[in-house]
């Protein structure tokens, strides 16, 4: 059972069962908002994810990540992984968003091996926990599924095409 | 009668049977995940091939590799007699004239080309003789709730380009058709009633008679999703009365790539083309072309032959074991399978007895996705199938968006469901949930 407890790491049991960022919320006056529904075509796992993004009165005038929030239902790994994104990226500039994205989507192509960068691992924090996920092609879906909603609902928000520097960082 | 019900249950194999059976399957015997003995329970998805199915196709191209129907050598005479033959094979173990057989690349391409012979008919091809085949607005289309989207998206596609509304059948708590309103939903209107004779997510039979009967009363044409019945049941689509069926190889343990449409002789005679081209045609001009008689005329282009004559191989095969005796083996498997209710959180979606059902046996666990099961069988080199099953509107109809599905074929033994419940009962635990 040593692959699967691999997998099925404590901290995603843990994000499975007390999900960050569940339930949909509402964006608030005068931030750019974006909304995406994402589905898994294998399984019919969805998710529904809103992301609010403050452009005024930040840190460095960097457009940041205020909230993210979510709803859907699928499998533990995309549930845990849509709340550690979710943890991950509150608060964050969009081009560290952006490069968190990345991080996760390399992380995902790794076939089992991980990343060995410690900056971009310290970086994923809970998101290494998913090193496994990337053994089972069948399951990296699933953790990308929030990931997915997330870059979709950006676009959507129009905050992208606000950034200074474009969306080349 | 039913299918099922024909079958007396001490006419299934014994254990030494079995073992010989299963030792004509030569990937039964690989590892998988750490070196775990493989329990495939997955044949719904598609079968396993015994070595007779392999074999033939490595004999055609070794032996017999030509094209058929053209060229006058030796070659063209034994590879058109192995293809032909193949044809033959298929069609006296469904209970078909070979003539009433067209070979397709699986079930899907069949239920298409019917869909699609309907639509040239009316756009006016295959003239008059064509004219029962038209459709158009006012006209009804009856499928069920219960369908893989196969034998469901290209009726919705007819629809659409004729004008037709599609109507269906809804689905009992247990998993069966709700025929109760059989004569609102079956009408004057009803050109066409679509379904699968088994389900391939409930396991249920479909009462085939009383659906056909009601759409005789109507004039309406029958297609019957042959797929997950041919494999497990006996099947005489003579018998049965219904006017097209399809079905595919690799469900049946014959090869992926090829399938059959089975089409009563008088209709496939009357139904326009669908693909054209070469090997399908008679006399071809600069501006008009005539074609073939069936089931030719529906077989434009060069045809999967070396996997055709495997298919008839895997129904030489199957016939020979006797499809009586297969079905009472998947009728015990079926109960085996059956048994996982007896764990704590499990619950099956479908008939959870043995009558009218075949051994498919879906379910959820209590408070853990169906993925999550997967994860845990696969890791004890369980191989089962999860998500929608091509089947999303009866998914929806129980509340679900995916299911775990256990499934049984001529291979499979007890041991496979007893490794099946064994593991299962150890995925709450897992999850920590209680």
């Amino acid at each position: 059972m040593s692959s699967l407890q691999d997998l099925y790491q404590q901290v995603i049991l843990d994000h499975a069962k007390h999900p960050h960022g569940h339930g949909l919320v509402e964006v608030a006056d005068g931030h750019l908002g974006g909304e995406s529904h994402q589905v898994n075509t294998t399984c019919g796992d969805e998710v529904t994810l809103r992301v609010d993004v403050r452009t005024a009165d930040t840190p460095d005038a960097r457009p940041t990540v205020e909230r993210v929030s979510w709803e859907g239902q699928g499998c533990s790994i995309s549930q845990a992984s849509t709340s550690v994104m979710t943890e991950l990226v509150t608060g964050q500039d969009l081009a560290t968003v952006e490069r968190l994205d990345a991080a996760f989507r390399d992380l995902m192509g790794s076939r089992g091996k991980g990343l060995d960068d410690e900056d971009v691992l310290d970086a994923l924090g809970d998101g290494t926990a998913f090193t496994g996920v990337s053994q089972y092609p069948a399951r990296i879906k699933c953790a990308l599924l929030g990931w997915a909603a997330l870059k979709d609902s950006l676009a959507r928000s129009g905050a992208l095409a606000d950034r200074p520097g474009g969306s080349d960082d | 009668m039913t299918a099922t019900d024909a079958v007396r249950p001490d006419d299934a194999m014994g254990s030494r049977e079995l073992a010989a059976v299963r030792a004509d399957f030569p990937l039964l015997g690989r590892t998988v995940r750490g070196g775990q003995p493989l329990v495939y329970l997955d044949s719904a998805a598609t079968s396993q091939k015994p070595n007779v199915v392999l074999e033939a196709e490595v004999d055609f191209y070794e032996q017999r590799n030509a094209a058929v129907h053209r060229g006058a050598h030796q070659l063209a005479e034994e590879a058109t007699e192995a293809f032909e033959g193949a044809r033959s094979a298929v069609a006296s173990f469904v209970g078909a004239d070979d003539d009433e057989i067209v070979w397709t690349s699986g079930a899907t391409a069949a239920i298409n080309l019917v869909t699609y012979a309907l639509s040239n008919a009316t756009a006016g091809r295959g003239g008059e003789a064509a004219a029962r085949f038209r459709l158009g607005p006012g006209d009804e289309i009856v499928v069920t709730e219960a369908e893989h989207h196969a034998n469901l998206v290209p009726w919705q596609e007819l629809c659409a380009r004729t004008g037709a509304t599609l109507r269906w059948f809804g689905v009992t708590d247990d998993g069966r058709l709700d025929l109760s309103d059989v004569d609102a939903v079956i009408t004057d209107r009803t050109k066409v009633v679509a379904f699968g004779h088994v389900s391939n997510v409930t396991g249920a039979v479909a009462p085939v008679a009383e659906i056909v009967e009601a759409a005789r009363r109507v004039g309406a044409l029958t297609v019957l999703d042959a797929c997950q019945s041919v494999p497990h049941l006996p099947v005489d689509l003579h018998a049965l009365g219904v006017d097209f069926a399809a079905f595919s190889a690799h469900k049946m343990l014959g090869p992926t790539g090829v399938g059959a449409l089975y089409g009563r002789r008088e209709l496939l005679e009357a139904m326009p083309p669908v693909t054209t081209g070469g090997s399908m045609v008679e006399v071809v001009t600069m501006t008009e072309t005539t074609y073939m008689p069936p089931p030719q005329r529906f077989e434009a282009g060069t045809q999967m032959v070396a996997q055709a004559v495997g298919m008839g191989v895997a129904a030489q095969w199957l016939g020979d074991l006797g499809m009586d005796r297969v079905a009472a083996h998947e009728r015990r498997l079926a109960a085996e399978l059956l048994r996982i209710t007896e764990i704590p959180g499990v619950r099956v979606i479908g008939p959870t007895d043995t009558t009218d059902r075949v051994a498919v046996v879906s379910f959820v666990v209590d408070g853990v996705h169906s993925h999550d099961v997967n994860q845990v069988l696969d890791d004890q080199g369980i191989a089962i199938r999860v998500g929608h099953h091509c089947a999303q509107p009866l998914h929806r109809r129980f509340g679900l968006a995916a299911t775990a599905r256990a499934s049984a074929s001529v291979y499979t033994g007890v041991e496979d469901a007893a490794a099946l419940r064994e593991a299962l009962a150890g995925v709450r635990t897992f999850f920590g949930v209680e």
